[in-house]
């Protein structure tokens, strides 16, 4: 089953339980369901945190600051910058695979962003309905409980595997500071193989952080414009975990 | 030919060098490579004891910056290692036979020391139109080194032709210059990459494989680890200027007169592996980078064809044009960021287009 709700059973009865208190002021009840569970939240906002930390510390590697004055002893720079770097690296990859086993014992809303579904009809035909959405060629967007398919499609290949390729490439070059002898290089040593000068490594690894600014910067404007445009909540629902539908 | 069923050691004393220096050049040479104490022992008894190996020396599309770089060896002092660690038997370029003569040797040698002497590989073979573009003793470069590799026990691919391709690969490549083990797939290959390789290297590479009969410890690419396991920036005297975030901006800044890190003028170090900034060049005096002129990443696979030597982003030239990573993603993210904005745009509007829709329907009833 997708996760298109076209309307829950609830929805109909709680959208009009709009009921006048005892002060006579009026609540409109709202149908929610739990959607994102807590270790999903929080590996949401520490990778996002993770993930603008490296873009910047990233981006100082390639194009670092103006020349520090003075002796080499007295600063840091970018000793510092690459600290950052490699800590919040080791802090993306501890939470992203976190949050790979909790699609393991998560809801289904968990598992939504390690797959596409390709083989099944419905959910291409979905896919096309919310790109029409999009393309201001539909009135009325779906309902979901979890991510739409447009969404699903564009978090499994723009996070997913841009995360992973930025996790594989970026503990391929670290595990160059690390030595031929330690395990970063015994487990990520075989990019090395595909790309047998690392300066290639250091490109890819360079376009894969573009990458992920484009699909930060849609996915971010997406949540606003959901969060104002649709029928459910999205914003908070990645706060509070809850979904509320509204009319 | 008959030498080189000699030791090494019945040679040099031969030669009036003494029992003493036999030991010390053992000892030094152990170093060098990077082993304990009891190495120089064990050196020392392989010399007295085995029969010089013989050495094949084949040339073929190259600069000889290798064979240059080789005898200028320092330590082991270089005329050791030709004259007599190893038989030296056929190398093209400094040998005295020539002609006829000359070709019998590689015929003679691959008879008598089947699997057994040591094809060193200088150059690489072109294989367009039949190998046509480098021809060597009247037949292609590229048969010659398969004849020649059939029989022997292991290849050492010199310098950055032999291992990678170097220059004459460069794209288009028209001769189709190609990288040895890409040739030769049945052999175990060494790779010492380098334009040319670090003599003390080029040296050190022969010194372990005549004495021990066997391949030093190899890497991922086929490289030997005891010389190329660490990165020129892994050990650069100039690594506190980057760590500190001290960088020359412009040549002759006054960054650039103080000696600061090279890596915003495109130095390589930090993707080159290379015994450089350890060994250093000419006998240890200096090297590059110490002369006040980033890596240029000499020792990498493709340093050829990856754009300027002095810019620190690599030029990409896979999306038709020739710009950097920072460049093509910028006017990606920039693209994206207008549709985004556009979008928001063509949305307001809408919404405010549908509220008085909206509204106009109200008053319609
Ligand atoms: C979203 C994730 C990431 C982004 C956007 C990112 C971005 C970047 C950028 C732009 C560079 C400079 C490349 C160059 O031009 O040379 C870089 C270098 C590097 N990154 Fe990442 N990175 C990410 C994840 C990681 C991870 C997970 C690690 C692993 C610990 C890592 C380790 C490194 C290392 C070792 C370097 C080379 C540093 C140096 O040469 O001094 N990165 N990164
Ligand atoms: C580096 C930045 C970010 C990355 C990589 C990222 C990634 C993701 C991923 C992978 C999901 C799917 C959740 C899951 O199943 O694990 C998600 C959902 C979500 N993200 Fe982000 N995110 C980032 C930044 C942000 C920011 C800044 C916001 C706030 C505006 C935001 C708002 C949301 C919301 C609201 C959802 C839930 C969408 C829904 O309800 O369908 N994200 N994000
Ligand atoms: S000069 Fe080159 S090798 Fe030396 S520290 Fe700077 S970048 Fe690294
Ligand atoms: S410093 Fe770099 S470019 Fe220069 S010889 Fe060494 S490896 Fe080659």
């Amino acid at each position: 089953m997708m996760d298109a709700v076209a309307r829950p059973a609830e929805t109909e009865t709680n959208l009009a339980a709009i009921a006048a208190d005892a002060a006579g002021e009026y609540a409109v009840g709202r149908p929610t369901v739990y959607v994102y569970e807590a270790p999903v939240r929080i590996c949401h906002w520490v990778n996002a945190f993770a993930i603008v930390v490296l873009m910047v510390t990233g981006y100082l590697i390639g194009t670092p600051l103006p020349t520090v004055e003075g002796e080499a002893s007295g600063s840091f720079v970018m000793g510092y910058v690459r600290f950052a770097h490699f800590a919040a690296g080791q802090v993306l990859a501890v939470f992203f695979l976190a949050r790979i086993l909790w699609a393991f014992v998560g809801n289904h809303h968990s598992r939504q962003i390690f797959y596409i579904p390709v083989h099944r009809k419905q959910f291409w035909k979905e896919v096309l309905h919310e790109i029409r959405w999009y393309a201001f060629l539909e009135r009325e967007p779906k309902m979901y409980v979890g991510h739409n398919p447009l969404a699903q499609t564009a978090m499994f290949t723009g996070f997913t595997l841009f995360v992973t390729f930025m996790i594989v490439t970026g503990f391929a070059l670290y595990s160059e500071g690390e030595g031929i002898d330690s395990w970063q290089h015994k487990a990520f040593g075989w990019v090395f193989s595909i790309w047998p000068n690392s300066q290639d490594v250091h490109t890819w690894h360079h376009l894969g952080m573009w990458a992920l600014v484009m699909f930060v910067m849609v996915h971010v404007y997406a949540a606003i414009r959901e969060d104002i445009m649709s029928r459910q909540s999205i914003i908070s629902s990645m706060i509070s975990g809850e979904r509320q539908f509204r009319e | 030919m008959g030498a080189t069923t000699e030791t090494f050691y019945s040679v040099i004393r031969r030669q009036g060098i003494t029992r003493r220096s036999f030991h010390k050049f053992c000892s030094l040479t152990a170093t060098s490579l990077g082993l304990g104490p009891l190495a120089s022992a064990r050196i020392a008894n392989a010399l007295e004891t085995k029969p010089r190996t013989p050495v094949i020396w084949m040339h073929g599309l190259e600069c000889t910056c290798c064979s240059e770089s080789f005898i200028r060896s320092a330590h082991p002092l270089v005329k050791d290692v030709v004259l007599s660690m190893i038989s030296l038997d056929y190398d093209d370029t400094i040998m005295a036979a020539a002609g006829q003569q000359a070709e019998e040797i590689l015929e003679e040698t691959r008879a008598k020391y089947k699997g057994q002497y040591i094809l060193a590989v200088e150059g690489n073979p072109p294989l367009n139109e039949g190998g046509m573009f480098c021809i060597d003793g009247g037949k292609p470069f590229v048969e010659k080194l398969k004849v020649m590799a059939e029989d022997a026990m292991a290849i050492i691919a010199w310098g950055a032709c032999a291992s990678w391709g170097c220059v004459q690969a460069a794209k288009p490549n028209p001769t189709q210059a190609t990288p040895i083990d890409k040739v030769i797939t049945n052999k175990p290959i060494i790779k010492v990459p380098g334009c040319p390789p670090i003599a003390e290297v080029m040296t050190g590479v022969v010194t372990f494989i005549t004495t021990f009969g066997k391949l030093p410890e190899l890497d991922r690419q086929g490289r030997p680890k005891m010389f190329y396991s660490q990165r020129i920036h892994d050990k650069c005297y100039r690594r506190p200027h980057f760590d500190a975030g001290q960088f020359v901006e412009e040549w002759d800044d006054e960054a650039a007169r103080k000696g600061y890190c090279l890596y915003k003028m495109g130095c390589k170090g930090p993707t080159t592996y290379n015994a450089c900034s350890t060994v250093r060049w000419n006998g240890g005096v200096s090297f590059p980078i110490q002369s006040g002129h980033g890596c240029i990443g000499c020792s990498e696979d493709g340093f050829w064809d990856k754009g300027s030597f002095y810019d620190r982003l690599t030029t990409i030239k896979q999306f038709g044009i020739e710009r950097n990573a920072d460049q093509v993603g910028m006017v990606a993210a920039g693209t994206v960021g207008a549709a985004v904005a556009a979008h928001a745009a063509v949305t307001a509007v809408k919404r405010l287009a549908t509220k008085r829709d909206d509204a106009n329907a109200k008053q319609d009833h």
